[in-house]
């Protein structure tokens, strides 16, 4: 498979750090959506706890989040063997992992970005909602989630990208498996290592611009678009 | 077909109110802001809960401290319009107006869509955005989204509060023909009495949270004590009346309310239109016998009620011509005619001191 005239290694880490920040972000996003909302919305003790064991993948260095997974769910780790036995899933040296590894890493962004847009969203209209008779679910689903679609496209759109550049907990969990594990930075990382990769080396560079940008300029307009439906 | 008594604490500010109103038709709440009006609207709604007491609407119990009864606002089936309407910005109008609508079983509808839509003449707003329409326009599409829920009862939390003068008088008439049209309770929190006269059969009087009265809109006007909250400077009595006829040679419409015929400046009404006019007391004056020449329009039997010296200079009358009236006199106009509770007298009231309120 060859892309725009990309090398079959370049087009492997390419299409294989898209597909596991696409797992990784449309796995997230219901949880991520759910733990702002509890966040924003719930009073309970222990608040600050969970606000924090969330954000903490922000302030660890990734290696630690990196060989912490590598603990819980490896072969033997308590997780990763029950898992195994279970349902048959391996995370371990594989894609899932990898996705695993950035889902949690960028979770702390999808998180922030979503809670602010819940925070902004009228509760007067949610009010309304149950005066014309549903119930606090549908009004979820059919009011606060609606208001709340720009910051959820900034979240999970931040996200991706947070994914994209994901590496030192995705090196340390899942190691770096051509075709399997090795991301574009991975990958990049991998030529730095070899005598004579810088050519190699920059082409992923220009690759990891594009995508960064691309990412942005996705974001804006989807925001727009959302903005102008709404002033009809 | 409310019964209403609710106590609740909010900081230092308690909410002590109690009222029935027996007929459908326009009870409003009238208080100063700060007068706990939301508050109580909130808990009839479910959106607020309160401390004891009990709402009971057209026989459904909604909330009861005692029987532990406590339906959430989507089960009360209440129809409220908020202050700022809140429309849901992310939907067309159509949607916001069948929002509520299509959570009701259509065996328990009472208005269909069409028939709202005519009613506040929303058929070129349908296929806009909220963000499009005008604030007068929002306040009909919130009006049309909580009727179209069929709810056994309005709120509505001072729903023209927002909008300018103009935008009031296009909004008016509608949420006067609601009353008209459909036999619900409809609860109307004002601070404003002109919209209060124009609209409501009876009125909740509150004042730091608490009913200080409650009543007809007639009795309660012309209670004296009341006078100070109702903010009028000058007191005055409201009467209840209907368009009979027009005199075009004359100038003149006849208004007949329940003592008999009122003659004031021709209105460009309907016949039959209802309308409220306020008499002030001192445009009122009484006389022992029946003038024969004059020019005044309104010579009306009555009885004298009650007798109130105020502060020295002016003395009030309350008479019954039917309905209470208001007369101000000096205390030599009472000497002279020796005034007594019981007398009958005649009230002698000019057809231009008569002020009517917007039509219905």
């Amino acid at each position: 498979m060859s892309w725009f005239g990309l090398t079959p290694v370049e087009s492997e880490a390419l299409r294989l750090s898209l597909w596991v920040s696409g797992w990784a972000v449309a796995v997230s996003l219901p949880f991520g959506v759910l733990a702002a909302w509890v966040l924003a919305r719930l009073k309970f003790p222990g608040k600050s706890a969970l606000d924090g064991l969330i954000h903490l993948p922000l302030v660890l260095p990734p290696v630690v989040v990196g060989y912490l997974l590598l603990v819980l769910l490896g072969s033997r780790g308590m997780l990763g063997a029950w898992l195994h036995r279970v349902f048959g899933i391996t995370f371990i040296f594989t894609w899932k992992g990898a996705a695993l590894a950035s889902a949690v890493m960028a979770f702390p962004l999808l998180v922030r970005a979503v809670r602010l847009s819940i925070e902004n969203v009228d509760r007067g209209l949610e009010a309304a909602a149950r005066t014309l008779g549903a119930g606090p679910l549908r009004v979820f689903f059919t009011v606060t989630l609606p208001l709340m679609v720009p910051g959820v496209i900034a979240g999970a759109i931040l996200a991706f990208a947070r994914s994209l550049g994901e590496f030192g907990a995705t090196i340390t969990f899942v190691s770096n498996i051509q075709g399997e594990t090795q991301t574009l930075p991975l990958a990049l990382y991998t030529l730095t290592q070899v005598p004579g990769g810088e050519w190699a080396a920059m082409r992923l560079c220009g690759i990891a611009i594009v995508l960064g940008l691309a990412a942005l300029v996705a974001s804006e307009i989807l925001a727009r678009r959302y903005a102008a439906r709404l002033e009809g | 077909m409310l019964d209403v008594s609710l106590r609740r604490k909010q900081g230092n500010f308690t909410v002590d109110a109690i009222f029935r109103s027996e007929a459908a038709g326009v009870t409003a709440l009238f208080g100063q802001s700060g007068a706990g009006k939301t508050s109580i609207i909130n808990m009839v709604a479910g959106l607020a809960r309160p401390d004891e007491g009990h709402i009971i609407v057209g026989g459904r119990c909604l909330y009861d401290s005692k029987n532990s009864v406590d339906l959430p606002p989507e089960k009360r089936r209440v129809g409220y319009i908020f202050q700022e309407g809140r429309l849901f910005p992310h939907l067309s109008v159509r949607s916001n107006l069948t929002y509520g609508m299509r959570l009701i079983p259509r065996a328990e509808r009472y208005v269909e869509f069409d028939q709202v839509v005519e009613l506040l003449g929303m058929e070129h707003l349908v296929d806009r955005r909220p963000a499009k329409l005008s604030g007068g326009e929002k306040q009909r599409v919130a009006i049309g989204r909580a009727l179209l829920t069929s709810p056994s009862v309005l709120l509505m939390d001072e729903p023209l509060a927002s909008l300018d003068f103009a935008r009031k008088a296009e909004v008016l008439p509608f949420i006067a023909r609601l009353a008209g049209r459909f036999s619900i309770p409809i609860l109307y929190v004002s601070h404003s009495l002109e919209e209060i006269l124009n609209l409501a059969d009876s009125m909740v009087v509150l004042e730091g949270g608490r009913t200080v009265a409650s009543g007809a809109i007639e009795e309660l006007m012309s209670r004296r004590d009341l006078q100070a909250l109702t903010g009028y400077t000058d007191c005055g009595a409201v009467l209840s009346t209907v368009v009979e006829s027009h005199h075009e040679a004359a100038g003149l419409s006849d208004l007949r309310f329940q003592g008999g015929i009122l003659k004031v400046p021709r209105l460009e009404v309907l016949i039959g239109s209802r309308v409220r006019v306020r008499i002030e007391a001192r445009s009122v004056a009484i006389a022992l016998v029946s003038p024969e020449q004059t020019s005044v329009q309104n010579i009306l039997p009555g009885t004298v009620e009650e007798i109130t010296t105020g502060n020295g200079t002016l003395v009030d009358v309350k008479l019954d011509i039917g309905c209470p009236l208001l007369a101000r006199i000096t205390p030599n106009g009472l000497a002279k005619l020796d005034l007594k509770p019981g007398m009958p007298v005649f009230a002698i009231i000019k057809s231009v001191a008569v002020s009517h309120g917007v039509l219905f």
